[in-house]
């Protein structure tokens, strides 16, 4: 091994001293609450779907929506909920108790890119909200346009494209 | 004078005339609430953004720290301060503002003893008739810069600290009435590896303790010898470390009463927004300077040692997975009679 490659490994690994310290740490650290956090994140995210059922169902017995085309409403409706809610600083506080139930759905996308806004309004129009409204938002998008480019490929490749 | 390997002796008893501070809502509904000068009911003061609200809270406290000492600020000859933000912003503009002769410093949520114990020397020396150390932290203009958007819903850790709204302001002069700065530890850089944004306590207890001990070995003293030893904002998680630490070092902490400012400032009972409890430059010093010196002047307190503690890391170095680098320094403020 070069020298060069002996000090870079001995960088990464820690000294002893460092090890038994974040061992003491980490013995010092509360457990997250992950059973309670689970729990939590099912009946939040369950009531954001039901909303969501419910929506739906609204949309096609009264608008006349079919079954494919309610959910764009429905997804529509829920970004305004959670936008209203965020610009009414309520969000971040149902989030903390509600953790993944909140972050995973729609809501949780709009919360993302309304929240960076606000944030940033104080920038301007271009520089700050314009610049900084996709600073969480953007990776979602960029990693799920690319999964579903590849996702998409091997559909093609096994044949079941049309 | 220096004393032992990197501590001074104020030689001259530089005294702190006159301290305020002024803090945000959540700290008004804390334990504290009445040991602060001003109290804010909302988080932006009339301001357009979280930054010029930082700045405000520093001026505020400037002022009335300049008016308790019966001066006006022209008659300051330096301001020693600095801040959480970006090129410290909010005490420069604030120097901008108050046009005092001024000296930035950083050192995280240390600043406030860092601060301290530069305006001691300066006025020990015989360099300034007035000096002046002052530093602000804002919840979110932190939580922007360091974290997330303030309305982002993320939910965080119980290790996470919140982030104290306020500033403290601190006069010191050759003479007057008040108590006296007697020694000042600087402390080193410590790192043992802690990478956890959300766990700032572990990352900044072992500078704490090597601070502490440092102040104890060049003075040659025993922790009894003080009242009340606090350290700035290791929270509870980072105050457990510090403990056991003591233990493992067989230093006898226990001889006197250890606290922590991160603990004091909220009721975390009540608030249970604070987490393992307060950080932020504002924490060591608005505990200190508002809290601590009032207790001292009724004579409650007569020898404290605060340890302000902070955390070197800025966004870009934990994204590049960097560990987080922790600094401590140590002042101890003794009443005149007690001083020795």
């Amino acid at each position: 091994m070069s020298v060069a490659g002996k000090s870079k490994s001995k960088l990464k690994t820690t000294t002893f001293t460092q090890q038994e310290y974040q061992n003491l740490a980490k013995s010092n650290e509360p457990p997250r609450p992950v059973a309670r956090n689970c729990l939590r994140a099912f009946i939040a995210g369950g009531i954001i779907c039901l909303l969501g059922e419910a929506l739906m169902k609204l949309f096609q017995t009264y608008f006349g929506f079919s079954e494919k085309t309610a959910g764009n409403p429905t997804v529509a409706v829920l970004i305004f909920i959670s936008v209203v809610l965020t610009c009414f600083g309520v969000y971040d506080k149902i989030a903390q108790w509600a953790g993944g139930g909140t972050a995973v759905p729609v809501t949780g996308f709009a919360n993302s890119l309304c929240s960076a806004a606000l944030e940033h309004r104080s920038e301007g129009l271009v520089l700050g909200v314009g610049g900084n409204m996709f600073k969480l938002a953007g990776s979602v998008i960029v990693y799920g346009v690319t999964a579903a480019f590849v996702v998409g490929i091997i559909h093609w490749i096994l044949g079941l494209g049309g | 004078m220096l004393q032992g390997h990197q501590s001074w002796a104020f030689r001259n008893r530089p005294v702190i005339v006159a301290a305020a501070t002024v803090v945000g809502p959540e700290e008004a509904q804390g334990p504290l609430a009445n040991d602060f000068d001003i109290t804010h009911g909302d988080t932006l003061m009339e301001q357009k953004s979280w930054e010029q609200a930082e700045k405000k809270l520093l001026e505020e406290a400037a002022k009335i720290a300049t008016e308790n000492a019966g001066i006006t600020k022209e008659q300051v000859q330096f301001y020693v301060g600095g801040d959480l933000m970006n090129q410290i912003v909010s005490s420069s503009f604030a120097a901008r503002s108050l046009a005092i002769p001024y000296l930035g410093v950083f050192g995280a949520c240390s600043t406030s003893m860092e601060s301290l114990a530069l305006a001691s020397l300066i006025v020990d020396s015989g360099s300034a008739r007035y000096a002046m150390a002052g530093t602000c932290s804002h919840n979110s203009s932190a939580e922007k810069q360091f974290r997330y958007p303030t309305e982002y819903g993320s939910q965080k850790p119980p290790t996470a600290q919140y982030t104290v709204t306020g500033a403290g302001v601190a006069v010191v002069a050759p003479e007057g009435d008040g108590p006296v700065v007697t020694r000042a530890t600087i402390g080193r850089v410590i790192d043992m590896g802690i990478k956890d944004p959300f766990n700032m306590g572990a990352a900044m207890a072992p500078a704490a303790v090597d601070t502490i001990q440092a102040h104890f070995r060049d003075f040659g003293l025993e922790p009894k010898h003080y009242d009340l030893i606090v350290t700035g904002d290791l929270a509870q998680v980072g105050y457990d470390i510090a403990c056991d630490l003591f233990e493992k070092h067989k230093f006898p902490i226990h001889e006197t009463k250890y606290d922590d400012c991160g603990l004091m400032i909220y009721d975390r009972k009540k608030q249970t927004f604070a987490g393992a409890g307060g950080s932020g430059c504002a924490c060591s010093a608005t505990v200190a300077y508002g809290h601590l010196l009032k207790k001292m002047r009724k004579g409650e307190l007569n020898r404290i040692l605060v340890v302000a503690t902070g955390a070197l890391l800025s966004p870009l170095t934990f994204q590049q997975g960097e560990s987080i680098p922790g600094i401590a320094h140590a002042v101890a403020i003794e009443n005149k009679g007690s001083a020795s």
